[in-house]
């Protein structure tokens, strides 16, 4: 038993040193290919415990969604269509990181075209949906 | 720790939606909404991964000029269109940053360009994928909206093959490119999708763009989860869920309206703008027609008037006039309902919109489930621009094609007052009953002229 711990944590060490063996040369890799200086973390290789998390969290998103839009009164289902709009451009993080970095390149290009469609989301989709949402005060 | 300011943003997102569940609490939900963006960008922006900030401004304040300028202009009746068209822009924005994250995986923190994990090549791929679907569909939805192109259903033989067969190839791109990390088999797999989301639309005719825009809804959502996987960005991915699953909700509310399968929609081929006295065989049968004074007259009489709007009211700009009738009743000591079905207006909740910008009350508005009752009790329903969701052949007629639709039992009133340009029928095709029924008036006119007239003969 104390032996197969034992290995186990040796085991444990090993797959450490190869982690970080690795993320050395991710690490080297990427400086030398950009001058960014972001460097890959352990994240990177935890990929199967991290999807299964992203998982977790993206089926008991949908199952809030199915409960919190069901109670949506009908009435209202135009502007519902109007906010989800403007909060599915929160895909706008993904383009803001594009066009983070230093420095300029085809990424950036792509960040800053998709910063600017999803801007127009954003402010058109909460504008109009308040513009809807005023119509519906009570009289 | 930049996870939890993307926690509270995605809680921000869900007390949005969850304000909605009435009139009262809405706009305090849009105004979570907003606060759950400005969280997240301020988040995304605060990370050290964004280290120059001009041009992120200068593309924030362009987009941000442009659709604050469309939102503020927009008339109420083109709405459709607007989120037919916010809804190709979501789609190509999760384009673009899916082909960043590709050419620039280190920023992303997948990797080193030709290293980047099969798995996150698989979320990126399906991001991108369902974007340019989202992309291009919408835009055939919006082209179709504002009557750029007919509405009428585009078909032809062997279309569904087609469609299999792309989609399959699609997936093989999708595995090869998964395996070679490919910068070519990435632009052919955008280039393949953007044909699918094209083709996926076409064959669906103008009549069916309510669920058509749920549905392209829910595949914008889907998309954001995409780009969430890719990113390992909770906020994203819950997000992208919720409005996945708005959409699909509303797609599912929407068919059931007119009691058809997604699938019934989706391959389409069902009605068309243009197909006015569908079967050729002209009706010789007698209606009877009246006048403005005639409706008013029956109307200042009655102790309750339902009034059943649909597109027609809309695209007759009758809603202000509507509403000064209904006033005008009101002052008479008559009681005046609306009853709004489903499907009515061309996306969910379109005519509720349209009614509220008249000033209508909500509390006087009623969908089909609360108020089907009441038609018997009133001694008129005042049909204005609504046709197939009043006819009593979905109820009767086995063969008729809206059989089993869900439909608002105008028959049951007093009278039926009927305002209508033509005989022509509606959307399905399909002729009406209850026009040739004995205790029908017709109003041939133009919506907003009649109402009008209405509105004049009963201030007299």
């Amino acid at each position: 038993m104390n032996n197969d711990s034992l290995s186990i944590t040796e085991q444990a060490t090993n797959i450490a040193n190869q982690a970080a063996n690795i993320a050395e040369k991710a690490a080297s890799l990427a400086h030398s290919i950009t001058q960014n200086l972001v460097e890959p973390t352990s994240e990177v290789l935890a990929s199967g415990p991290m999807f299964l998390q992203l998982f977790t969290i993206f089926i008991l998103a949908c199952f809030i969604g199915y409960y919190v839009i069901w109670s949506v009164t009908p009435a209202l289902h135009s502007p519902l269509m109007g906010v989800t709009n403007a909060i599915s451009s929160v895909i706008i993080v993904g383009a803001l990181i594009a066009a983070g970095p230093a420095g300029f390149g085809f990424s950036k290009v792509m960040g800053f075209v998709a910063i600017m469609l999803a801007s127009i989301n954003i402010f058109g989709g909460f504008i109009v949906t308040n513009r809807m949402l005023q119509m519906f005060k009570k009289k | 720790m930049m996870g939890y300011f993307y926690l509270i943003a995605s809680i921000f997102f869900i007390l949005a939606l969850r304000g909605l569940s009435s009139p009262v609490t809405a706009r305090r939900g849009n105004v979570f909404g907003i606060v759950g963006m400005v969280i997240a960008i301020g988040t995304t922006v605060a990370s050290p991964e964004v280290q120059s900030y001009g041009w992120i401004i200068l593309a924030i304040f362009i987009g941000g000029t442009i659709g604050s300028f469309i939102a503020i202009k927009i008339q109420m009746t083109a709405l459709p269109q607007l989120v037919a068209a916010f809804h190709s822009l979501v789609g190509l924005a999760a384009v673009f940053v899916a082909l960043a994250a590709l050419y620039n995986p280190v920023a992303y923190g997948l990797g080193a360009p030709g290293e980047i994990r099969i798995a996150s090549l698989i979320e990126m791929s399906l991001g991108m994928i369902i974007g340019a679907i989202t992309f291009s569909g919408s835009v055939i939805a919006f082209l179709k909206l504002q009557g750029t192109m007919s509405g009428a259903p585009i078909t032809f033989t062997k279309q569904h093959l087609l469609n299999a067969v792309l989609a399959l190839f699609i997936v093989v791109l999708l595995v090869k490119f998964a395996q070679t990390e490919s910068y070519l088999l990435f632009w052919l797999l955008m280039l393949s999708a953007f044909i699918l989301g094209f083709l996926l639309i076409i064959p669906i005719g103008g009549a069916d763009m309510p669920v058509v825009i749920s549905m392209l809804n829910s595949y914008s959502g889907w998309a954001a989860c995409g780009i969430g996987f890719t990113l390992s960005n909770a906020a994203l991915i819950i997000t992208g869920a919720l409005v996945g699953a708005s959409g699909a909700i509303l797609s599912y509310i929407m068919c059931k309206g007119m009691n058809r399968s997604i699938f019934n929609v989706l391959l389409g081929g069902f009605g068309g703008e243009s197909s006015s006295t569908a079967n050729g065989s002209h009706d010789d049968r007698q209606v009877k027609a009246g006048a403005a004074e005639d409706a008013a007259f029956l109307m200042k009489n009655a102790s309750k008037v339902i009034i059943v709007p649909g597109y027609g009211m809309a695209v007759a700009q009758a809603q202000h006039a509507l509403h000064e009738m209904a006033g005008l009743l009101k002052n008479e000591g008559v009681e005046v309902k609306y009853a709004i079905h489903p499907v009515a207006g061309r996306m969910p909740g379109h005519m509720n919109v349209l009614l509220a910008e008249a000033n209508v009350d909500y509390d006087e508005v009623f969908e089909l489930e609360a108020i089907n009752h009441e038609f018997s009790s009133a001694e008129v329903a005042f049909v204005i621009g609504a046709n197939d969701v009043t006819n009593p052949a979905a109820k009767t007629d086995p063969t008729s094609p809206i059989y089993g639709m869900p439909i608002l039992d105008v028959e049951k009133a007093g009278t039926v007052l009927f305002i209508k340009r033509s005989m022509a029928s509606g959307y399905a095709g399909v002729e009406n009953e209850l026009f040739f029924a004995d205790n029908t008036m017709m109003l041939f006119a133009d919506a907003k002229g009649m109402t009008e007239g209405i509105v004049q003969a009963l201030s007299q």
